[in-house]
């Protein structure tokens, strides 16, 4: 079963892509992913820019809106995802305990939707 | 959460746990004894911080248990004696506490939630919901299960043990370590989660605290109860051991710091002397176990701290012991680490190699003391790929920091 896991992160933790803190940053993330690739587990997945380069798009009484920022005014932000094959939601759980994203910021889990051929 | 409030909270888990166990082990019916009483426990935690414990805890939460029961049978229009089994217990339970007589069963529901036609993996939250009154949601998270999955799985087990009749009796004398280990691994599972919780301390709150002090309490009303059984003086021993070095596991900015490199001023000397006490006081039966032997590496460990080194032959010796009786992943990847300290890197990496690969997979202390070695080794490219794992497998940001570091 295919579970998508959503990362999301702080400000600070965006910031520590680039500041003094990254090579701590970047070395949790190349370890997590070797465990993912080592473990037979990831399918794909892709790390984002930071919210300040995201623009929105909505149609309302067919007018375009277009905006600067991410969709969501929340302290964490979208970073990354990933797509995993796990037996369990217990495993993915397990995953997503592991994933630096989850000390500092938090992880959603979310089921694949199976779409039955027509 | 303050003291008093700690302290509140306490007597009512006590006082629930007691009372579930008397209702259940006579109705054979834990959900219901459960549902029963879980609105009085609400209750007791509402209004005792205020007004105070009362003088007889369980016949305060079984009166309000009561009321709460013929309130709700009044608005649904049923007679209370829809539950014939349960209120007649209850009845009883009431005769009890005024002659004094009240029983303490906690000991057969222990028995019961650890009872082998349960799946191992339920037992321990479910004796941490059914004999100290914690809710799923709360479990789940200790747990990493989904909290509808968590209550789901609760309630197939107490439907379970109703259905299966599973007896409410401390087991035959011929059958009891078997049963008792399981018991016993369901208290040091409860431990092992307020150990990982707290491994936070920055984030330490006293939900974690929690845990600790329920696996403590379990312990010691084991030994108390089964005052002839080393093991469970082995397995108090081993909480001791542990718990001994909490202020020792982090330093002042919250860095990880690996037992070897422990400052062994900060280790509790009262808890390590009850925990030697009780030691000897096993061994003394003559029935060596799986938790004494574990007791038997802390203590060796513990000895650190008065000649200054460990002796790592002894304690190699131990975990060779322990893997016989109890071959667990934890205890294989112990053993190699102290014979690598014992007789250099490559034979703890020889015993690692033997492990089978499936199963170390993801477990993390495997890549971590494989890690360690190789870097002994100067093994640079294996070392990385084996700190990478081990970094990438732990939960625990102070652990993986560490590991950055050493990497």
């Amino acid at each position: 079963m295919q579970y998508v896991m959503l990362n999301y992160e702080k400000t600070e933790t965006f910031a520590a892509r680039t500041n003094d803190q990254q090579e701590a940053y970047w070395g949790a993330w190349t370890a997590y992913i070797a465990a993912l690739n080592e473990a037979g587990i990831m399918v794909g997945g892709q790390g984002l820019q930071p919210p300040t380069v995201a623009t929105t798009v909505r149609l309302a009484d067919g007018k375009r809106h277009v905006q600067d920022g991410p969709y969501a005014d929340t302290k964490e932000q979208l970073a990354g995802f990933f797509i995993l094959e796990l037996p369990s939601l217990d495993d993915a759980m397990q995953w997503a305990a592991r994933c630096p994203a989850a000390s500092d910021g938090v992880v959603e889990i979310r089921p694949v939707l199976v779409m039955s051929p027509p | 959460m303050n003291a008093a409030y700690e302290t509140v909270e306490t007597v009512a888990r006590t006082s629930y746990g007691r009372l579930v166990a008397y209702l259940a082990s006579r109705s054979g019916d834990v959900a219901g004894a459960e549902d029963a009483l879980s609105e009085a426990l609400y209750k007791a935690l509402i209004h005792w911080p205020s007004q105070g414990i009362p003088t007889r805890p369980e016949a305060w939460l079984l009166q309000t248990a009561r009321n709460h029961a013929m309130d709700e049978a009044r608005k649904r229009k049923v007679r209370q004696e829809a539950m014939p089994a349960l209120w007649q217990a209850a009845q009883e339970a009431q005769t009890a506490m005024e002659q004094d007589l009240f029983p303490d069963d906690r000991l057969k529901l222990l028995f019961v939630c650890a009872h082998p036609a349960i799946d191992p993996a339920v037992r321990t939250p479910l004796l941490l919901q059914t004999v100290l009154g914690f809710d799923a949601a709360r479990i789940a998270s200790a747990f990493l299960v989904a909290p509808a999955a968590m209550g789901q799985r609760l309630v197939r087990a107490k439907t379970k043990i109703r259905e299966a009749g599973i007896a409410f009796a401390a087991p035959e004398p011929d059958e009891l370590p078997a049963r008792l280990e399981a018991v016993l691994e369901a208290i040091y599972a409860v431990y092992g989660q307020g150990w990982e919780d707290i491994a936070d301390t920055a984030s330490a709150d006293t939900r974690e605290q929690g845990f600790t002090d329920e696996a403590f309490w379990l312990a010691r009303l084991l030994v108390q109860l089964l005052p002839d059984e080393p093991e469970a003086q082995g397995l108090l021993a081993l909480l001791l051991y542990c718990e001994s070095r909490r202020a020792a596991r982090r330093s002042p900015s919250g860095d990880f710091v690996p037992l070897s490199r422990q400052d062994s001023a900060l280790w509790s000397r009262p808890k390590i002397e009850e925990a030697e006490r009780l030691l000897a006081q096993a061994s003394s039966h003559r029935k060596l176990g799986r938790f004494q032997l574990e007791a038997a590496i802390q203590s060796a460990h513990t000895l650190r701290g008065l000649t200054g080194k460990t002796n790592w032959a002894a304690v190699a010796a131990l975990y060779e012991g322990l893997v016989q009786i109890a071959p667990t992943l934890g205890g294989f990847v112990g053993q190699a680490a102290a014979v690598a300290e014992w007789r250099g890197p490559e034979a703890g990496l020889a015993l690692l190699h033997d492990l089978a690969p499936g199963a170390v997979k993801s477990y993390q202390p495997f890549w971590a003391v494989k890690a360690h070695l190789l870097r002994l080794l100067n093994r640079t490219d294996e070392a990385n790929h084996a700190f990478d794992l081990a970094i990438g497998l732990t939960e625990d940001s102070a652990v993986r920091q560490y590991l950055l570091a050493q990497r």
